[in-house]
């Protein structure tokens, strides 16, 4: 009788992993072997290895660490030192409420506020660097990424500073450590899974941007995301694009067992 | 501690206005009469006027409403008795592999989503268009409700159950009147977290939208990459303004659910 109940429940969501899950990376597995005349074919995974593609993929990766690093190095101190304020839930709401936003919105802005006569260059003017190309760099397209996923990373840090069982830094404190010594032997390495679960967050999203490169880094940063939009939606080469996604689905497997929480 | 404290409020507040800059910056040239996001020339309504006029931008609106809401309610259906599945599944081993096949599609990158539902639709025969966007939202909600339900779910005591089975109610009564109302603030969120997510997506609704059909997010893009119109500014206004009364729409609906369970439940 019991069992009955099971398989009733299971019926709908099983149908949904089946052909929301399942089908659409085994579709993408097939259409990787096809060429763009539609004949089976190694030649895409062939292609996949000339030093365009492989340089593409390192530059991909080399942006998504550098996306995440940075993300990181702002995320961290402010998840801290949010941990530490009065209103602390009320605090961590507006950190997370531009991240509500539509991400083309604030892509968006920042054509304006990176544009030639927009304020971060009048605010270089004011330095006497005077104006500079910041739109359509490299820069801005890190800066602007940076900024898009920097909730993301204080959420997970924030949560796992909240877990940490304050005496632990009191005893830390007690056995005469130094705040940084705190900081590098207990804290840190107790919130790892925040971080880990952050950088995943980032990481692998970063990969695959394809609307900031075009909006702000204007062409010049092509991503693995770009790639395979640029594939399957412009030259409708889907084979190609697919065998560019079975490697980010194989890279976000690494990424995902080597920061994957064991609980 | 307490000598770094002007220091970390300089921080967070760096923090904060770089958070906020661009989205009052989009504000502010919402009203420029100059129509360009700089030099503010003077204060205009004339980009809402632009807005409010474009007939073509107000069907999208209502588009992007109607797909939220359609999916928002189907995937919190599925993610209900996804939830309830994973929940009564015995075996260690089935569980796991439910769940992670559960949070496939968390994980997945937009575009791979967007891609792969491409292919499937166009396979089964589906027409790039409503149909293909609300199939893919729900797609991708399911799992969301499913994750913000399955914690409501392990936290309810099994005792519950049996009391109620042992004075004799019926299995459907165990689940509308002891199951369904226990987790009800998950299932809310699951709702409102897949509204969320399907008012903002963009990129998986950018490859399964056909030449006819376009939501908020795709319409946004195609008018961003032809350079700077301040009636996106003015939009993005109105936006901003909705998501803020979502927000706190959300707000209490969670306090109420905190308060519910806050005897005694965790701290």
């Amino acid at each position: 009788m019991d069992n009955k109940t099971r398989n009733i429940y299971l019926i709908p969501y099983v149908l949904w992993i089946v052909l929301f899950v399942i089908a659409p990376v085994l579709l993408i597995l097939y259409y990787s072997f096809f060429n763009v005349e539609g004949q089976f074919t190694f030649e895409n995974y062939e292609k996949f290895f000339t030093p365009v593609y492989l340089k593409m993929t390192v530059s991909s990766f080399w942006y998504a660490f550098l996306i995440t690093a940075f993300s990181l190095l702002i995320a961290y101190p402010t998840a801290y030192l949010l941990t530490r304020t009065k209103h602390k839930q009320l605090w961590l709401l507006l950190i997370i409420l531009p991240s509500w936003i539509n991400l083309l919105l604030k892509a968006y802005a920042f054509l304006g506020i990176f544009g030639t006569y927009g304020p971060a260059n009048a605010l270089l003017e004011v330095f006497g660097i005077g104006t500079q190309q910041i739109l359509f760099t490299d820069f801005s397209f890190v800066f602007v990424s940076v900024y898009i996923f920097i909730p993301f990373m204080i959420l997970p840090i924030f949560n796992s500073l909240e877990e940490l069982n304050p005496s632990f830094i009191d005893a830390a404190r007690d056995l005469g450590a130094s705040a940084w010594t705190t900081f590098r032997r207990v804290i840190f390495p107790l919130t790892l899974d925040g971080v880990k679960s952050g950088c995943q967050a980032v990481f692998i999203p970063a990969l695959s941007l394809f609307m900031i490169t075009r909006l702000i880094a204007g062409n010049r940063v092509i991503t693995l995301g770009t790639a395979i939009e640029q594939h399957f939606l412009v030259t409708q080469d889907w084979g190609m694009g697919s065998t560019i996604a079975v490697f980010l689905i194989i890279a976000m497997a690494i990424i995902m067992i080597l920061t994957g929480n064991r609980k | 501690m307490k000598r770094n404290g002007k220091l970390s409020n300089i921080y967070l507040f760096i923090v904060f206005i770089i958070l906020y800059a661009p989205i009052f910056y989009l504000m502010y040239y919402s009203f420029n009469s100059g129509g360009s996001m700089h030099d503010f020339e003077g204060f205009t309504l004339e980009w809402y006027k632009e807005v409010f006029q474009d007939t073509r931008l107000l069907i999208i609106v209502l588009n992007t409403f109607v797909i939220a809401l359609l999916s928002a309610a189907i995937s919190t259906i599925l993610g209900v008795l996804g939830a309830l599945a994973i929940m009564y599944v015995r075996r260690r081993q089935v569980k796991n592999t439910l769940l992670t096949l559960n949070n496939v599609l968390i994980v997945s990158p937009d575009v791979i989503i967007g891609a792969s539902f491409l292919i499937l639709f166009t396979i089964i025969g589906i027409k790039l268009g409503f149909t293909s966007v609300l199939l893919s939202h729900i797609a991708f909600s399911v799992p969301i409700v499913v994750i913000m339900v399955l914690p409501k779910l392990q936290e309810m005591s099994p005792t519950l159950i049996d009391a109620a089975r042992d004075l004799g109610a019926s299995r459907w009564d165990v689940l509308s009147k002891v199951i369904l109302p226990f987790i009800t603030p998950g299932i809310f969120a699951g709702f409102f977290m897949a509204l969320t997510y399907s008012l903002d997506d963009f990129a998986v609704t950018f490859f399964v939208t056909g030449n006819g059909f376009s939501t908020l997010s795709v319409e946004i893009y195609s008018r961003a990459r032809q350079g700077i119109s301040l009636s996106v500014n003015a939009l993005s206004t109105l936006l901003f303004l909705f998501t803020i009364v979502l927000v706190i729409g959300y707000y209490f609906i969670n306090q109420k659910g905190s308060r519910a369970k806050g005897m005694g439940v965790r701290k």
